[in-house]
């Protein structure tokens, strides 16, 4: 019996939501008395999921699974899974493993629990908190399944080292990818910018930037603190942003350590999309502006004044602090 | 070509967020249901593919008789029939099973649904449906084009898109960029007078057993009061972000 979590790799490097699922399935191995083994594409060092406390990996060299493809990856997860008779299935709520995840379900008959913030409770039954109404909630979910899969939000648990001598196979698998599916016909990813999923900070604006030329702004701020950048519901629809930018409940969830929202209101939908964030700033001329209810720091003040200054001051705070 | 759009029944997004029975049942009490907003993106794009393409297009909803106003709606934007699977949605793997019998028995080729409800969030539906029926599955789909038997699709991936190529049939997790906000469809009076007369199939479900079941609701907890900074002040705020809060 074990726990095995899927870690995500880009380029063969792990990312940080691979570390903190791993953190998780070790939580959950724990708890259970049994142990945790991991999966991984094309990863160049799945020694290093030892520091979370996995004690086997199961690393796929393959060239034919350098690109992503949710068919084969849930197919191969599921052969492993299989294999090591593996009770909880643990995986990030990357666009991936959210993509994957319930094919995965599907070929191990398993329940799927997405957007889990905690440890289940294992005392009678197998309950997941987990969180449902765009973050407006919290809900306790069972899974009923003899096996089972989770999804982790982004840093709701975190990450928990646990340096564990680890032994990394080298896997082989009997997969084939299909020439029928899906296929992969490029990518277009921007390699210079953090992505919101993947952000520790998000800076986001709204209508009192007034314009898309205003951006400058967001974007200085976004940049000193290696921050991803993010706008309001009107300000995609308008067009001065792309739409992959909206955050709020028919946009991004954002889950980030620190969110910063500049001319933005803070309707009940962007509320609801930002509410996992743990730290929130909001910057408005607005002293009414709803979101001053939601954050836990705020400026009354204009944007065009406050920001450019803001920005000043933390290339110097970062400047002294590097 | 023929289309089945997946709607879900949901709260709409205004909605105050309560519960009842001891914290077990979500408060339906005063709240506006609509069709669920990604679900929304996906029929706005069938429609679009009926009108420029020529394709039929059913629309499908697993609820009790109380989703009969939203599927009706669907029918006003121009679905051509509904079905309702009588039973209440409980778990996003049952819902998949009861589509998964609605869309073997009409062989669709195109299976639009929501990357996700706005009530649950569950997110596995539709690669659930996929799975389960042995079609082609793209999530988090922002853009579609069918020509042929060929579908080409665009998908959101953290930090970027992907552009994807498959063959007929396939499922998608739909959401907004299918089609613009300012496109979507609103039922007029010609369309609404019409949605009476259509079909709307009432089937009994198939599925057994449950994998997952909601316990309890909470609320996350009040939050503190906001912590002015002067604006003029820039440095106490910085300050309260690397010490107090630990952010920066």
């Amino acid at each position: 019996m074990s726990v095995l979590v899927y870690t995500e790799s880009e380029n063969g490097k792990f990312k940080k939501a691979a570390f903190e699922a791993a953190s998780y399935a070790k939580g959950i191995a724990k708890q259970l008395g049994i142990e945790t083994f991991a999966i991984s594409f094309n990863a160049e060092n799945a020694n290093d999921l030892g520091t979370y406390g996995v004690e086997k990996a199961f690393n796929l060299s393959n060239e034919n699974f350098s690109k992503f493809n949710a068919e084969a990856y849930a197919e191969v997860i599921a052969e492993v899974a299989k294999a090591q008779d593996a009770k909880v299935i643990v995986l990030s709520q990357s666009a991936n493993a959210k993509y994957l995840a319930p094919l995965l379900a599907v070929h191990l008959e398993a329940g799927y629990a997405s957007n889990v913030v905690e440890l289940p409770n294992t005392e009678n039954g197998f309950v997941v908190k987990r969180t449902a109404f765009t973050n407006k909630a919290f809900n306790e979910t069972a899974i009923t399944t003899d096996a089972k899969i989770i999804g982790v939000s982004s840093n709701a648990y975190g990450l928990h080292e646990a340096e564990t001598d680890i032994q990394v196979e080298d896997y082989q698998t009997n997969v084939v990818l299909s020439e029928a599916g899906v296929q992969v016909q490029s990518v277009d990813k921007n390699k210079d910018k953090v992505s919101i999923a993947d952000a520790e900070i998000v800076i986001s604006g709204g209508r009192g930037l007034k314009g898309p030329e205003n951006w400058h702004l967001v974007e200085d701020l976004a940049e000193t603190l290696g921050a991803a950048t993010a706008c309001s519901k009107p300000v995609s629809d308008m067009g001065w942003r792309p739409h992959s930018e909206h955050v709020g409940q028919t946009g991004k969830p954002v889950a980030s350590n620190l969110y910063i929202a500049i001319g933005i209101s803070g309707a009940i939908q962007h509320l609801a999309g930002i509410n996992a964030s743990k730290v929130k700033v909001v910057i408005n001329n607005d002293a009414e502006a709803p979101f001053f209810k939601a954050a836990d720091y705020g400026i009354v003040g204009d944007a065009f004044e406050v920001i450019p200054k803001l920005t000043e001051k933390l290339k110097e705070f970062k400047a002294n602090n590097a | 070509m023929k289309i089945l759009v997946c709607i879900s029944h949901v709260p709409d997004t205004t909605s105050k967020i309560n519960f009842t029975d001891n914290d077990t049942k979500f408060d339906t009490n005063g709240v506006q249901f609509v069709i669920n907003p990604n679900d929304e993106f996906g029929l706005t794009r069938a429609m679009w593919f009926k009108e420029k393409q020529g394709a039929s297009v059913d629309v499908v909803t697993v609820g009790s008789k109380e989703t009969e106003p939203t599927i009706r709606k669907a029918l006003a934007i121009g679905a051509d029939q509904a079905i309702r699977v009588d039973t209440e949605p409980k778990d996003g793997f049952q819902v998949a099973k009861e589509l998964a019998k609605v869309a073997k028995d009409g062989n669709y080729d195109l299976i639009i649904a929501g990357r996700e409800s706005i009530d649950y969030n569950g997110g596995m539906v539709p690669g659930m449906l996929a799975k389960l029926i042995g079609a082609n599955f793209i999530n988090t789909c922002v853009s579609l084009e069918i020509e042929g038997d060929k579908a080409t699709a665009i998908r959101e991936i953290d930090g970027g898109k992907e552009t994807l190529t498959s063959s007929l049939p396939l499922v998608i997790g739909g959401q907004k960029g299918l089609v613009e906000e300012s496109d979507l469809k609103i039922p007029n009076m010609r369309g609404i007078m019409m949605a009476r007369k259509k079909p709307l199939n009432v089937v009994e479900p198939v599925a057994d057993g449950l994998s997952t079941e909601a316990k309890k609701f909470s609320k996350p907890a009040p939050k503190g009061d906001v912590k002015l900074v002067d604006a003029e002040n820039i440095d106490e705020l910085i300050d309260l972000l690397h010490n107090e809060a630990k952010a920066i």
